[in-house]
């Protein structure tokens, strides 16, 4: 990388404002275009035909009949998605879960898709679909799932990570250890220990938007698709991988997103629309219903958790340990394992040790999840560290200070930490007006900290000087939080003008080279970074404008506040030359100036949140409200505090939907009984007060202005500090997320009687 | 010469030594030894494997230099939400 990422200190003169974002008007006023707002002439409707079934062979699919119905213009299965990943398991994974091919793995998995000239004749057709399945035992509980007796979702898998090769299959995919020291010995000077299991449901992401495309493949076997996507240089990868195309074939535009935290860093529907747009010969829509995108997009992971922690009297926690068992959907993954690693960060322990199991049940392909794997892994962790705060008789902002990780820690996952917030975190909660505001009848308050990793990756921008002196930003991670507000005040920045002069866009992945997706909390951070790195590139060529209308050598330009200045006294009589005098004469020093950035955007430095919670919980219904809540986050530095706080807020409201309402429920059958909105109740303004906000600016070395991610962190503690207000307020331990009314009022009536 | 510290699950493929020994310049040319001393490491390797220099993680510089001394730690490939 010809890009030096260290962090300097400097004063900004934009970086740190709130100007209105440049998205905004279109947005209110409904003229921004999502993915299922784009139409082509002689466009089809795409509807999928989904698996009723939790786990069945299928025997026998006929399409015939559906064929033939008219108005249906092509008619797909497996069959037109061969296997052409060439040994890649996890891409094979991709290909079965949008397109069943031997079995149906779940309720809601892809079997069949239609292309019609209306919506109504699409339904028809998939009636006509005929398929014989041969039913098969399904598990859809984790802990169920991982039993020796469970039925076997895929007789292939043998568990990874054993010491000793296991010679049957299981459900269990793989295991996974970390930690260092001697726990046993470590419980062995504890004065008091805390040893508890608990158990978090299976969520939903729950964007507004559905998942939408228009596929458009041409007979010279090019591609055009329109996509609401987080990520679509990576859905361009992914969709030619699965359809047999060069990538350079296939065009991939990104929609505007409403909502993805994770959950649309996957394809689904995607390559279904373009095999049945390359099969039928004309552009495909293809929208999800709410009902399919809960059935058969991606959630989160069920959990099971025992957590065992002991500390001296003093408050030292001597020996920390967890097992967690963390439900994948039918394909194998990795979200154990993040939970593993991410359960203790946020201390500084001598012994610890967690171990991971992933484990396959018959529901959705899991999906990551806003710091993926992270809340859960805190809700057990935290839980039993208020526990034991109160059985040692501390208290828990004070116990958790004791023990937090600090710079020259070694960290439960492994690696040595370099510069944290955690400390500060804590610090300015134990501050915070809010922990010594009074509690009325009822009323319970919660703490807890929250640990995720962030991350960088590949990022690819352009920066092109218009003739007038405008500014137009050209940037491949999607905009799914503000980063085109973030982005446009990082290039005035760095310019020296006005952010008005700025314009930035979201190129197309024929327009720019290759950007992983907006993930890992690394839009902002990454493409900042390539952002600073491209405007001194255009820098480096106004210097050389400026140069020639000087008739001077460029080493005595310099640039100050959008501005070239001549230095040194010989050339003291020549005034300044703007961006835009520079701009307005390019086309007779050389033509175009532009700046481009490629680079790999590593070293994005972990990140840590303290949240606080007050709840009201009515014993008579088990019904819990929250009254207060207010969440402390490092930004390392926010370039626009606004969409800062808007993702602490955001992630704060789906951790409470998650901790006390949203879950998937599962009949007996196999089948999910509320694939909808009014059944699967997230929060809504009228359930949730303002969520309050401190941002606090600790550098990351790693970045010119020393800016971290923000985005995934904000959920980490929430489902902790919840649980432990819920539990201060009823006084029962909760060990069941999510915390509905019957929930809360069993734990209560159990601890009364 | 660097040590290099594996992550649980990794040191199976090294006969268990949860720490090993390598010269290498760059995690390109860590990545290239450690496949070529102990090749259980190299789908590993394949699958994807960041590397942690002194705390800080890179997943995708490969040309990102391993200072005499610096603490160089093995972790899973991981990705966010």
């Amino acid at each position: 990388m010809n890009f030096d990422p260290r962090y300097s200190a400097r004063n900004f003169a934009s970086v740190g404002t709130r100007p209105i974002r440049p998205d905004g008007v279109d947005k209110v006023t409904g003229r921004a275009r999502y993915g299922a707002d784009f139409n082509m002439a002689g466009q089809l409707v795409g509807r999928v035909l989904r698996s009723p079934h939790a786990h069945a062979r299928i025997a026998k699919i006929d399409i015939s009949k559906a064929e033939k119905l008219a108005g249906v213009k092509a008619v797909i299965t497996a069959a037109d998605l061969p296997d052409l990943t060439d040994g890649d398991a996890a891409m094979y994974d991709v290909l079965d879960n949008c397109m069943a091919r031997t079995k149906a793995l779940y309720d809601g998995h892809a079997v069949a898709a239609v292309a019609a000239i209306d919506a109504r004749t699409a339904r028809q057709a998939l009636k006509l679909i005929e398929i014989e399945y041969e039913l098969l035992p399904h598990v859809t509980d984790v802990d169920e799932a991982a039993k020796h007796t469970a039925p076997l979702i895929n007789d292939a898998i043998f568990t990874e990570g054993l010491e000793e090769k296991p010679v049957k299959p299981s459900n269990v995919t793989k295991r996974s250890q970390f930690g260092h020291g001697d726990v046993h010995q470590g419980f062995g000077h504890a004065d008091f220990i805390v040893e508890r299991s608990f158990k978090t449901e299976q969520t939903h992401q729950g964007y507004i938007e559905p998942h939408a495309c228009v596929a458009n493949f041409s007979s010279d076997g090019t591609a055009d698709l329109w996509v609401c996507t987080q990520g679509h240089f990576v859905y361009r990868q992914h969709c030619a991988q699965l359809l047999g195309m060069e990538a350079s074939k296939l065009r991939v535009t990104s929609s505007e997103i409403g909502g993805g935290f994770g959950g649309k860093t996957h394809v689904w529907a995607e390559p279904v629309a373009l095999a049945l747009s390359r099969k039928a010969g004309r552009p495909v829509k293809l929208v999800m219903t709410r009902d399919e995108v809960f059935r058969a997009s991606g959630p989160t992971s069920a959990t099971s958790i025992d957590v065992k922690i002991g500390a001296r009297k003093d408050g030292t926690i001597t020996a920390a340990e967890a097992t967690l068992r963390y439900s994948c959907g039918p394909y194998a993954g990795s979200w154990a394992e993040i939970g593993a690693m991410t359960a203790f960060a946020c201390y500084k322990l001598d012994n610890v040790k967690t171990v991971g199991y992933e484990v396959l049940v018959n529901r959705p392909k899991t999906a990551a999840y806003r710091a993926p794997s992270a809340p859960m892994a805190a809700f057990a962790v935290e839980s039993a560290v208020d526990e034991l705060a109160k059985k040692i008789g501390m208290d828990p902002v004070d116990f958790r200070i004791k023990n937090a990780a600090q710079e020259g820690t070694r960290s439960s996952y492994g690696p040595v930490y370099g510069p944290i917030g955690i400390g500060p975190t804590l610090e300015a909660v134990k501050s915070h007006p809010h922990m010594k505001a009074p509690l009325g009848p009822n009323q319970g308050r919660g703490m807890a900290c929250g640990f995720w990793f962030n991350f960088g990756g590949q990022t690819c921008t352009d920066l092109n000087i218009g003739m007038d002196g405008s500014v137009s930003l050209a940037v491949g991670t999607v905009d799914v939080g503000g980063s085109r507000a973030s982005l446009s005040l990082v290039a005035a920045e760095e310019l020296g003008i006005d952010y008005s002069q700025v314009k930035a866009i979201v190129a197309d992945t024929s327009s720019l080279g290759y950007n992983d997706m907006t993930d890992g909390s690394r839009g902002t951070f990454s493409s900042s970074m390539a952002t600073i790195s491209a405007a001194r590139n255009a820098i480096k060529i106004l210097r050389e404008r400026a140069a020639q209308m000087w008739d001077i050598a460029v080493d005595d330009v310099v640039w100050e506040k959008g501005h070239a200045i001549a230095k040194g006294e010989k050339h003291g009589n020549l005034g300044k030359l703007s961006l835009k005098e520079i701009a307005v004469e390019s086309g007779k020093t050389g033509g175009p100036i532009a700046g481009h950035s490629e680079l790999v955007a590593d070293g994005a430095g972990v990140s840590f949140a303290t949240h606080i919670c007050d709840i009201e919980v009515d014993p008579d219904t088990g019904a819990a409200r929250v009254i207060r809540y207010t969440v402390v986050q490092d930004a390392g530095k926010a370039v626009h505090p606004t969409y800062v706080e808007g993702q602490y807020q955001g992630g704060a409201a789906q951790g409470i939907g998650w901790a006390l309402n949203e879950e998937y429920i599962y009949g007996k059958d196999g089948r999910l009984q509320n694939a909808g909105f009014l059944d699967y109740r997230i929060p809504v303004c009228s359930d949730l007060p303002m969520i309050d906000t401190q941002i606090l600016e600790i550098p990351n070395p790693n970045h010119p202005y020393g800016v971290r991610g923000v985005g995934e962190t904000s959920i980490v503690p929430p489902l902790a500090a919840i649980a432990n207000a819920v539990s201060n307020a009823a006084g029962v331990r909760m060990t069941h997320i999510p915390m509905s009314p019957p929930r809360i009022l069993a734990a209560i009536e159990a601890a009364r009687a | 010469m660097v040590e290099v510290t594996l992550w649980g699950s990794l040191a199976a493929t090294t006969g268990g030594n949860s720490k090993v020994e390598i010269e290498a310049k760059d995690i390109r040319e860590l990545f290239r030894k450690l496949a070529e001393q102990y090749p259980g490491l190299e789908p590993w390797i394949e699958k994807g494997i960041a590397v942690a220099i002194d705390g800080t993680i890179y997943r995708d510089t490969w040309s990102k230099k391993l200072p005499a001394g610096a603490e160089i730690f093995l972790l899973p490939r991981l990705a966010g939400g």
